[in-house]
Parts: structure tokens; sequence; C-alpha cells
């Protein structure tokens, strides 16, 4: 194992390590996300199931609230793709 | 040269598309360019027709389509965020909903297949406009000490937590908005555009190679392309959206 990274160029030990953090930093960063959309939608549900009249203003606050939690996951992909292809 | 998206492009492609037209120059045009003027058009022909005089009282056409865009911004956007006395802004979001809308629909329509908010560009000059036009906004309705006080100072909150929260405010309003805003149009349609690429590639290789293969991935192209017209819609309408939320907020400060 210690032969195979000495022989390694510290180039592509980098661009290893590169790949891994760009991976693991989108992964990491869409978990509270997917926590977040999930309740506002859960919620968004539930207020629509007891009070079918007022769906459409509660679907509306819903995208709103989507759109907030997800700028999270995007700034999450925005990091990704700096990590990787710039 | 694949601008009628006929082959693959290369990766490269995905943040740089090269220039065909006066290239070397400012005023060079590539295909995202030419997708934004096509969406200009379209937007400017569509209420042009709709709006030319003497029409029918019964809409039908094009003049359908403008008045139902104009009827939905004015019922789910206008009314549900800033109250009546924001329809003088309806045709700022009216004409942006249609222009963000045009620029992302060409990541489904064949021959083109590459949405042109896709670069930071546009979307980054429309968040902009957005921040100016909700701080004129504010300054013009409460004044720019009201403005200020209101936004930086919410009221309601414990005088000793005004050291925690006015940084927040802050950064969240004057720094965080206008950035989120273009980065979620912009993430959304890469992300789009790199989910198509993805199963398109996949679907070729596996026919490809087995024929039998494809039969999995391809109704997933199909799901997936009716899936990334309904986030097109979505995300013009979250654009709109916010940037009703954000005016209204400027314009009827909390008490």
């Amino acid at each position: 194992m210690l032969e195979i990274l000495a022989q390694t160029a510290p180039g592509e030990f980098l661009d290893g390590f590169k790949a891994i953090g760009a991976g693991l930093g989108y992964g990491l960063a869409a978990v509270g996300p997917g926590v977040g959309i999930g309740i506002v939608v859960g919620n968004a549900i539930t207020a629509m199931a007891r009070q079918p009249e007022s769906a459409g203003m509660v679907r509306t606050t819903m995208f709103l609230g989507i759109a907030f939690t997800e700028a999270l996951a995007l700034i999450g992909f925005v990091v990704f793709v700096l990590l990787y292809f710039i | 040269m694949s601008v009628l998206a006929l082959e693959y492009p290369p990766i490269n492609h995905l943040f740089d598309w090269p220039a065909f037209l006066f290239d070397g120059t400012p005023l060079a045009v590539n295909k995202t360019a030419v997708i934004y003027l096509a969406a200009t058009a379209a937007t400017m022909v569509l209420f042009g027709l709709a709006g030319r005089p003497r029409q029918s009282l019964v809409p039908s056409g094009v003049q359908h389509v403008a008045e139902s865009g104009l009827n939905f911004i004015e019922e789910s956007v206008v009314m549900q965020t800033i109250g009546p006395e924001g329809r003088k802004f309806m045709p700022f979001l009216t004409s942006l909903f249609f222009f963000v809308l045009f620029s992302n629909i060409t990541e489904v329509i064949p021959g083109i297949q590459f949405p042109a908010n896709s670069r930071m560009a546009v979307p980054m000059s429309l968040a902009l406009l957005v921040w100016v036009i909700f701080n004129v906004v504010g300054i013009r309705s409460q004044g720019l000490f009201g403005y200020l006080k209101n936004t930086l100072f919410p009221p309601g909150v414990p005088k000793a937590l005004y050291i925690l929260v006015t940084p927040i405010e802050l950064v969240s309003t004057f720094v965080v908005r206008p950035f989120s805003l273009a980065i979620r149009l912009w993430a959304n349609m890469v992300a789009g555009h790199l989910l198509l690429v993805t199963f398109a590639v996949l679907s070729a290789a596996l026919w490809g190679a087995t024929y039998i293969g494809a039969a999995l991935t391809f109704p997933m192209l199909i799901a997936m392309t009716a899936f990334e017209i309904l986030v097109s819609v979505l995300q013009a309408f979250i654009f709109t959206i916010l940037t009703a939320v954000y005016i209204g907020g400027s314009m009827h400060p909390e008490h």
C-alpha cells in the first residue's frame, strides 16, 4: 500500500483528494436541505388536508419555503462544481 | 460545431461555449446569446401580438396565452405577496416570468437542448436588477432612514439581541438575497442539464452495446425530460415570486 502511494505523483494524489472532497462536500450539503424540504412539504400536506380551501395559499408558501431551503443544497452543488471542474 | 445539439459537446462546453459570430470582439455571439435573443424576441412577440388594438372580447390564441399568463401572475404572485398596490409591478414581474421561462424551456426543446440560464451572467444581472428595485422601492416608500431601521433593526426583538440580529439581517438582506436568487436559477438549470445529458449518454451507450440495456434508461430519460419541464416552469415562478416577496417586504415593513 505504502509502495503504491509512494509511486503516485503528487499531482495525482491531490486530484484524488479533490474528487473525494467534492463528492463528500455535495453529499453532506444535501443532507440538511433534504430533511428541511421533507419537513416543509410534509407540513404543507398536513395543512392542505386539514383545510382544503386554503390549498392555494399553502402551495405558494410551500414553494417559497422549498426555494429558501433548497438554496443550501444548491450552494453545495456549486462548491462541488467549483472544486471538481475548475 | 454542436450548435444544434446533434452530437454530444465536450465537457468543457458546460462552462465555456465557443463563439461562432464576431469571435474575439465584445459583440461575440455564442449559443447562449442566441437563445437569450430568441427568448427576448419571444416575450416581445407574445405581448406585442396580444396587446395590439381592437382585440376580440373573447380571447383566443396568442391573446389567450398572454391573458392567462397575466392573470396567473396577478392571482398567485402579486395578490399573495404584495397586495393590491403591487399591481404597478405587474409589467415587470410578467415580463421577468416569461423571459426566464423562455430561456429555461430551451433545455427540453429538441435541436437546442441547452438551458440558457445555466450561464451565470444573465441570472446574476437579473438578480442585481431585482436588488436595485427592492432597495429603491424600500427607500421610496419608507425613506432611507426608515428603510434601514426597519431592515436592520426589526421591531419586536429584545434590544440586547440586536448585537446578533443586525449583522445577520445586514448580510442576509443585502448580500445573500441577490446571490441566492442567481445561484438558485443557475444551479437548478446546470443540474437539470447534467441530469438529462447523463441519461442521454447512458441510453445511447447501452443501446449501442446491448440494445436491451436501454430499456431501463430510456424511459427514465423521458421521465426526466418531463420533470425538467416542471422544473423550468417552477424556477421561473420561484424567481418571480421571490422578487415579489422582496418588493413586498420593502413596501410594507413588519410591525
